[in-house]
C-alpha cells in the first residue's frame, strides 16, 4: 500500500535518531517543467517527505509567497490533473519518497472526491492535507481517503485545546502537522521552547509522529525544532527562492541548495545537541 | 402539538441547509467558530441581549423602517401595487447596520476588543466602523483596491469613524479577495479579534446568525402590510449578492405558501458574459467556509464576478439561498447592469428616492413583471440601501452613454451625407 511509505520513512529516521525534513513546493510553479525538476531533485537534496501544494485561487490560510505562487501556476494553465501527472512522473524515478498533497477542498470537490482519490492513489500520492476540512466534516473526504489507502494528515494549532485534540486525532494518520503559530504560512518564526512544550502536551494524546511547520525559514531554526520534533516543515522560504531568482533554472537550483542546507541542519540537530 | 413542517428551522447542527453550508475553515479558526456558535445560542435566549438590541435598534439605528407605498411607480407600471421597505432610511443608509449591531454585541459578550470586516461597496464597512466606534473597539476593514477606487465616499466615512481601511490588491482586488485577507487576519489574531461577516455566508453559525439579525426586516414588513392591506403580500423581491437583505425580508414568510419570493442576482454584462449571478450561472463548491453555488472553472478555481454594483460582485451566495433555490421555495432572476441603471434613474425621478445600485436590480425586476400582474397584487421590494455611494459609478455610466450617443449621432449624420 502506498501509504506505508510515510510510515517507513519515519521508522527509518527514528532508527537513526533523526527528524524528517518536509519540504513544501507549489505544483506548477514557476512552470510545469521546472516544478517537476524541483520535485525530482528534492529527495537527493535531502527532503525526506515532499508536500506538493495544489494551487487554488483563494488560499485563505496562506501568506503572500504561496498565494503568488498559486496564482502564477494557475495563470500558466496548471490544474489538478497536471498536479497528479507530476506525481506520476516523479514516481517513475522515485518509489520511496512520500508525497503529501496539500491544498483546499474546492478543487478536489469539483474534480469529484471518488475520482480524485482513485487517481491520486494510482499516481503514487501517500497522504493529503486539506486545510479547510476540519474533523467535523470527516465523512466528506477524510474517511474515504483512508479507505483508498491515502493518509489524511490533520493540522493541530495553538488553538486546538486538550478538549478538542482527541477529535482532531481520531481519523488522522501518517503524521500530525503542528502549526506552530496562529497565522498564515510563512509568518512569524515559532519560539522553540513554546513549541517543545506544546509537543509534549500533544504527545500525551498520540503516538503519531508530529511535524512542526509555519514560519520556519532557516537552517538554524530548522535545527532547533528538529531536536525535539519528528519532522520540520519548510515551505514559504523555498517558494521565495523561486520568486527571487532571475531565471527559472536559478530558482530550481536555489530551492535545491536551500533544501540541502536545511537537510544538513536537521540531520545534525540531535548530534549537535548530544555533543553540547 | 403542531405537526406543521417549517422551512425556518435550518441549519442542522453542523450548519447545513440540505447539503449547503457547513464549517469549512482552517483548524485555527474552528475553536473560535464553535465558541461563537455557543455564545450566539446563549445570547438569543438572554433577555439582557434582546433588550439591549431592541433599544439600540430603536434609538441608534432608527427602526422601524417605513413600509412605503410607491404610488407613482405603481401608477407608471400600471399593474401590481408596489411597496418599498425603506431600509435606506436607517442610520448609515442600508440594512447592513442590523447585522453589525447584533454581531458587535456578541463581540462585547465574548470579550473581544478588535473588530475586522470585509467590504465590497463599503456599506458593510461603514456599518461595522459605526458600531465599532459606538462600542469603542479598534476596527480594521479589508476592501479591494478596485472597490476603494469606485466607492471613495464610503472609504472616507469609514476613516472618519476611526476605522483603518486596508486595500487588498491580491486577486481581482474586489470583495472575494477582501474576504480572503480578512480570514487571514482572523487566523493570525484569533485571541482578541471578532470577524463581523457582512452577509449570510461564511462558516456556520454566520449564515444563520446574520439571517436572524436581518429578519427584523421581514418581521416588520409582515406587521406593516397587514396593518395597511389587511393581508400578506403576494410577492417579495430583493436583490441578492451574498443575500443578507433578501433573506432578512424572506425568512419570516418562508412558511406562508401564498407568498412568492424572488431574489434578483446581478447579470452584469449578460449571463453569457461577465456577471455575478452565482445561482443562475454557477455550480456548487466550497469557498469562505461554506458550500454553496459559486462562479468557478471546471477545475474548481474561483472566477471573478462582475456587476456595476460593487456590493453584488461576489462569486458566491449564502448557502440558505442555494438550498431555497434547490427546493424551489424562492425563485431567482438576473438583471443586467443596463437594466439596473435604468431602474435607478426611474426611482430617482418618479419617487424622489436614490436607491443603491444593488437595490436597483430588484426594482428593475419589478418594473418588468409588475405591468403583467393585476392591480390587487401586492409586491414588496426591499429597498436595501441608498445610492449616495454609487454617484460616481452612475455619473460615469451617464457620461459614457452620452458619449456613445454623440458618436452614434455623428455616424448617422455622416451616413446621411
Amino acid at each position: 500500500m502506498s501509504a506505508s511509505r510515510i510510515d517507513r520513512c519515519f521508522e527509518a529516521l527514528r532508527q537513526q535518531d533523526c527528524a524528517a525534513l518536509v519540504t513544501f513546493v507549489t505544483a506548477g510553479y514557476p512552470d510545469y517543467r521546472h516544478s517537476l525538476e524541483i520535485l525530482k531533485g528534492l529527495p537527493e537534496a535531502g527532503a525526506d517527505i515532499i508536500e506538493l501544494g495544489m494551487p487554488f485561487t483563494d488560499p485563505m490560510a496562506d501568506g503572500v509567497p504561496i498565494q503568488l505562487a498559486s496564482q502564477r501556476a494557475l495563470a500558466g494553465g496548471h490544474n489538478t490533473t497536471k498536479t497528479l501527472q507530476m506525481v506520476r512522473e516523479f514516481r517513475e524515478h522515485n518509489q520511496h519518497t512520500p508525497i503529501v498533497l496539500m491544498g483546499y477542498y474546492n478543487p478536489i470537490y469539483c474534480y469529484g472526491v471518488e475520482r480524485f482519490l482513485n487517481d491520486a492513489a494510482a499516481s503514487g500520492v501517500d497522504g493529503m492535507i486539506v486545510v479547510d476540512l476540519p474533523p467535523e466534516h470527516d465523512d466528506e473526504l477524510c474517511v474515504p481517503a483512508r479507505e483508498a489507502g491515502i493518509h489524511f494528515i490533520r493540522l493541530a494549532t495553538p488553538t486546538t485545546d486538550a478538549a478538542r485534540l482527541p477529535g482532531v486525532l481520531v481519523n488522522t494518520s501518517g503524521f500530525l502537522y503542528y502549526v506552530s503559530s496562529t497565522g498564515v504560512t510563512g509568518s512569524v518564526a515559532p519560539t522553540a521552547e513554546k513549541v517543545e512544550k506544546e509537543l509534549a502536551r500533544i504527545r500525551q494524546h498520540t503516538n503519531l509522529p508530529v511535524a512542526v511547520g509555519f514560519g520556519i525559514r532557516t537552517a538554524p531554526q530548522a535545527e532547533r525544532i528538529a531536536r525535539f520534533a519528528d519532522a520540520v516543515v519548510v515551505g514559504s522560504a523555498l517558494v521565495e527562492c523561486i520568486a527571487n531568482a532571475d531565471t527559472e533554472a536559478q530558482g530550481r537550483d536555489d530551492v535545491l541548495s536551500l533544501t540541502q542546507e536545511l537537510s544538513v541542519a536537521v540531520r545534525e540537530a540531535r548530534t549537535t545537541l548530544n555533543v553540547s | 402539538m403542531s405537526t406543521a413542517t417549517t422551512l425556518r428551522k435550518g441549519p442542522d447542527i453542523n450548519g447545513f441547509f440540505g447539503h449547503f453550508g457547513g464549517r469549512f475553515v482552517a483548524e485555527t479558526l474552528m475553536p473560535l467558530v464553535l465558541e461563537l456558535q455557543e455564545e450566539y445560542a446563549r445570547a438569543r435566549n438572554s433577555k439582557e441581549f434582546v433588550d439591549e438590541m431592541d433599544a439600540l435598534r430603536r434609538d441608534f439605528v432608527g427602526r422601524k423602517s417605513p413600509l412605503y407605498l410607491a404610488e407613482r411607480l405603481t401608477e407608471q407600471l400600471g399593474g401590481a401595487k408596489v411597496y418599498l421597505k425603506r431600509e435606506d432610511l436607517l442610520h448609515t443608509g442600508a440594512h447592513k447596520i442590523n447585522n453589525c449591531l447584533g454581531q458587535i454585541l456578541l463581540a462585547k459578550r465574548m470579550g473581544k476588543t478588535r473588530i475586522i470586516a470585509e467590504t465590497g461597496a463599503g456599506m458593510h464597512g461603514v456599518a461595522t466602523a459605526t458600531v465599532a466606534a459606538r462600542f469603542g473597539m479598534e476596527c480594521v476593514v479589508y476592501m479591494g483596491s478596485v472597490d476603494i477606487h469606485r466607492q471613495q465616499p464610503n472609504v472616507q466615512r469609514m476613516r472618519l469613524l476611526g476605522a483603518k481601511v486596508i486595500p487588498v490588491t491580491s486577486g481581482a482586488g474586489t470583495l472575494k479577495d477582501a474576504m480572503n485577507d480578512a480570514l487571514r487576519d482572523w487566523v493570525t489574531n484569533v485571541a482578541d479579534t471578532f470577524y463581523i461577516i457582512g452577509t449570510v455566508a461564511g462558516p456556520h453559525p454566520y449564515p444563520a446568525m446574520v439571517r436572524d439579525f436581518q429578519s427584523i426586516i421581514g418581521e416588520e414588513t409582515r406587521e406593516q402590510i397587514i396593518e395597511r392591506e389587511g393581508r400578506l403580500p403576494d410577492t417579495l423581491v430583493a436583490c441578492v449578492g451574498g443575500g443578507s437583505n433578501a433573506l432578512g425580508l424572506f425568512h419570516p414568510f418562508l412558511d406562508d405558501k401564498s407568498v412568492a419570493m424572488v431574489g434578483v442576482e446581478a447579470a452584469g454584462e449578460g449571463l453569457d458574459k461577465r456577471h455575478a449571478a452565482s445561482l443562475k450561472g454557477g455550480t456548487p463548491g466550497i469557498l469562505h467556509g461554506n458550500r454553496t453555488f459559486l462562479l468557478q472553472s471546471a477545475d474548481g478555481q474561483i472566477q471573478d464576478a462582475h456587476s456595476i454594483s460593487a456590493g453584488l460582485d461576489y462569486p458566491g451566495i449564502g448557502p440558505e439561498h442555494a438550498w431555497l433555490n434547490e427546493i424551489g421555495r424562492v425563485s431567482y432572476a438576473a438583471i443586467t447592469d443596463d437594466e439596473a441603471l435604468e431602474a435607478f434613474h426611474t426611482l430617482c425621478r418618479i419617487e424622489g428616492i436614490i436607491p443603491a445600485l444593488e437595490t436597483a436590480h430588484a426594482i428593475a425586476y419589478v418594473m418588468k413583471v409588475a405591468p403583467t400582474l393585476p392591480e390587487d397584487h401586492l409586491i414588496v421590494i426591499n429597498l436595501s440601501g441608498r445610492g449616495d455611494k454609487d454617484m460616481s459609478t452612475v455619473l460615469a455610466a451617464m457620461d459614457a452613454s452620452a458619449e456613445n450617443a454623440e458618436k452614434n449621432a455623428g455616424k448617422a449624420v455622416k451616413g446621411e451625407a
